[in-house]
């Protein structure tokens, strides 16, 4: 479930609000975008995953928080790590084409 | 009528309009605008992120078209699915989706390649096959309408010619007339948050109905995925390598994640907590899996369970007909239901013909989004063709079963405060979630959740709607409600056990009831058979 979205970090670009498929999220004028709907989040990363400026949070219980602080998530290297690791941003290369996507197909192809 | 004209601040005409911004709704519009029709695809939530595809890697039913290889893969679900598949729609299946998948190549989708410089082209990663979905849709002039929830079908005497709903972002009522209506709005998992499911609640169901679309295989509707009781990555595939355990760290006998999930079910019915370890995954694959499936670590990472060498708590999570079979009944090669001008695709429509009573999850189910999609974009573009150039003005009315009323109008229409939609909701999740139900199957269960199934439709199908962004829920609500009846009203005629649908009362597979269900109506449901093809496929 969505948990944080960080004041520090957001740019306020509101990508979030554009891409949450279920629309928790609402625009605030001239400020960050605001959890507005945290019980319609589904909890499907899409957020973490487009959000540019490692500035969100998705704890991994679809119906409870972590109750872990920002200072606790940004050493454990919570913020952007999985979109980090699915590929996206810049500098990166999308997982997709990973050299391990292959040995793991080539495993499973008969 | 319904939603008023007036009452709209957006209208559009097009030739085509794709309710559903998944798989099969991006190639849906893109075959569409590539027939040259004008085309408006219109989302729930995003298109590139909404729905059950989007969140993870899924594998895709992609076999070279070599007889042997063909041969082996229409098999591999064929007898599970209890014999219900058609082999010309899996070779038409097949077909389409290499052709597909190798277009994605050339549209810049970046498959894996070995050394050698092999290709794999069996599997896609959500996120990065569906932004580029999104990119192509742009790209070919489709008018795209995110946040826009469709909430009824619109139509004249000659059939379907448009829908209307409303923006969740914003509040304001859409309008679409179009000559053909693709549904793409995904299968049904009564909210319960399986990974990317929230969105898909049976919504294109309900509208087809309404306009007279029949349902096929609502029976084979009680997926449960293997989840981790503290997630909702409802990704399965890695269960393979999983063993199961008690507490004490005793083994579940006969538990597994395909043929034995129903010992896990009965083991967390008796209120015994089962436990999971891919203990068997061997040390050199585990770091290829890690990339295969990124977010099926995620959670684990997040709470700091080594999933190879912890033991971790699993329940099983409710996928309907997501990962079932059952949709809207299709009559031709171009994916048309009954209705004219109203075709169905993706998750929407019934998967039986490639899958019988099997799960369509994983590889099935992409291929078909893709290949129904294609089919039904084509199909719709020259159905839209053949009314002219005049037939998205045509004057269509709403086709909701409970009236859609503007704010100047909801005051006087209600005679009692409405009931709330989530009570509705819960109350149709009480009787679909629990395993003792859905899962393991009896006339007596069914008949008791009927006879309260049906009293919820009752109540909700007359209850005035008021146009705002909470019409959405109430008519999720409704589609939940008439989703569960028909799957419990094909499951009490379906007397046998075959594919995923299960019988306690009838524990066999009985040969004279090889038919297909097809369920029609909304306030009163009739189920009938329809033969399958006889021509089995070759062993």
């Amino acid at each position: 479930m969505i948990e944080l979205i960080s004041d520090a970090r957001c740019v306020a670009c509101n990508l979030c609000v554009s891409v949450c498929p279920t629309n928790v999220f609402d625009k605030v004028v001239d400020d960050v975008p605001v959890i507005a709907r945290q019980n319609d989040c589904q909890t499907c990363f899409m957020c973490e995953l487009y959000c540019p400026a490692d500035a969100m949070y998705v704890a991994p219980h679809p119906d409870r928080l972590s109750n872990r602080s920002e200072a606790e998530l940004e050493q454990a290297e919570l913020l952007g790590g999985y979109r980090e690791q699915v590929g996206w941003g810049p500098g990166r290369t999308p997982i997709s084409s990973h050299e391990f996507m292959a040995q793991l197909a080539r495993r499973f192809v008969p | 009528m319904n939603l008023h004209k007036q009452d709209s601040t957006l209208q559009l005409e097009t030739d085509v309009l794709v309710i559903g911004g998944g798989p099969a709704g991006t190639w849906a519009a893109l075959t569409a605008a590539a027939k040259g029709s004008k085309v408006v695809l219109a989302d729930k939530g995003y298109c590139g992120s909404s729905g059950a595809t989007a969140p993870s890697g899924t594998g895709v039913w992609y076999v070279e078209p070599e007889v042997k290889q063909r041969q082996e893969a229409k098999l591999s679900r064929y007898f599970m699915g209890g014999r219900l598949a058609e082999n010309d729609w899996m070779d038409r299946v097949l077909d389409q989706t290499y052709e597909n998948m190798n277009r994605l190549a050339g549209w810049g989708y970046s498959f894996p390649i070995d050394p050698e410089g092999n290709v794999f082209r069996q599997g896609l990663q959500g996120p990065e096959y569906m932004r580029l979905m999104r990119k192509l849709v742009k790209r070919a002039g489709v008018k795209i309408l995110d946040h826009s929830p469709a909430l009824e079908l619109l139509a004249d005497e000659h059939g379907v010619g448009g829908a209307a709903g409303v923006s969740t972002q914003g509040g304001d009522p859409w309008r679409v007339t179009a000559g053909a209506v693709v549904i793409a709005t995904g299968g049904c998992a009564f909210l319960s948050k399986a990974l990317g499911c929230n969105v898909l609640t049976g919504d294109g169901y309900l509208m087809a109905a309404e306009a007279g679309a029949e349902m096929s295989g609502m029976e084979f509707s009680n997926a449960y995925a293997i989840s981790p009781t503290f997630s909702s990555v409802t990704k399965t595939a890695y269960y393979r390598y999983a063993s199961f355990y008690y507490e004490d760290g005793s083994v579940v006998e006969g538990a597994g994640s395909t043929k034995g999930r129903s010992v896990i079910a009965k083991k967390l019915l008796e209120n015994r907590q089962v436990y999971a370890r891919l203990d068997q995954a061997p040390a050199d694959l585990q770091p290829l899996l890690r990339v295969g499936q990124t977010n099926f670590f995620l959670p684990f990472d997040r709470m700091g369970i080594n999933p190879f060498t912890d033991m971790f708590p699993v329940t099983l999570r409710l996928e309907g007909t997501v990962r079932g079979t059952g949709g809207i009944h299709i009559v031709d090669d171009t994916c048309a239901t009954k209705v004219p001008g109203l075709y169905a695709a993706g998750d929407a429509a019934t998967r039986e013909l490639i899958c019988g009573g099997f799960t369509g999850g994983g590889s099935h189910n992409a291929a078909w989004a893709m290949s129904s999609g294609s089919f039904a974009g084509e199909g719709a573009a020259a159905y839209a063709k053949s009314l002219g150039q005049h037939a998205a003005r045509r004057e269509v009315h709403g086709l909701s079963s409970a009236p859609i009323v503007s704010s100047r109008t909801y005051g006087s229409t209600l005679q009692k405060p409405p009931i709330a939609a989530e009570e509705y909701i819960r109350a149709v999740q009480e009787e679909v979630m629990p395993y003792d139900r859905n899962l393991f199957r009896s006339d007596e269960g069914l008949r008791d959740s009927l006879y309260r199934l049906d009293r919820v439709w009752k109540s909700i199908r007359h209850e005035p709607i008021h146009l705002d962004y909470q019409a959405v829920k109430r008519r999720e609500a409704a589609a939940m409600t008439v989703t569960a009846r028909w799957m419990y009203r094909s499951a009490q005629a379906r007397t046998e056990t075959r594919g995923m649908h299960k019988r306690i009362d009838y524990p066999d597979v009985d040969e004279t009831q090889r038919y297909r269900l097809i369920t029609s109506g909304l306030d009163d449901i009739s189920v009938r058979a329809q033969r399958v093809s006889e021509e089995a496929v070759s062993l």
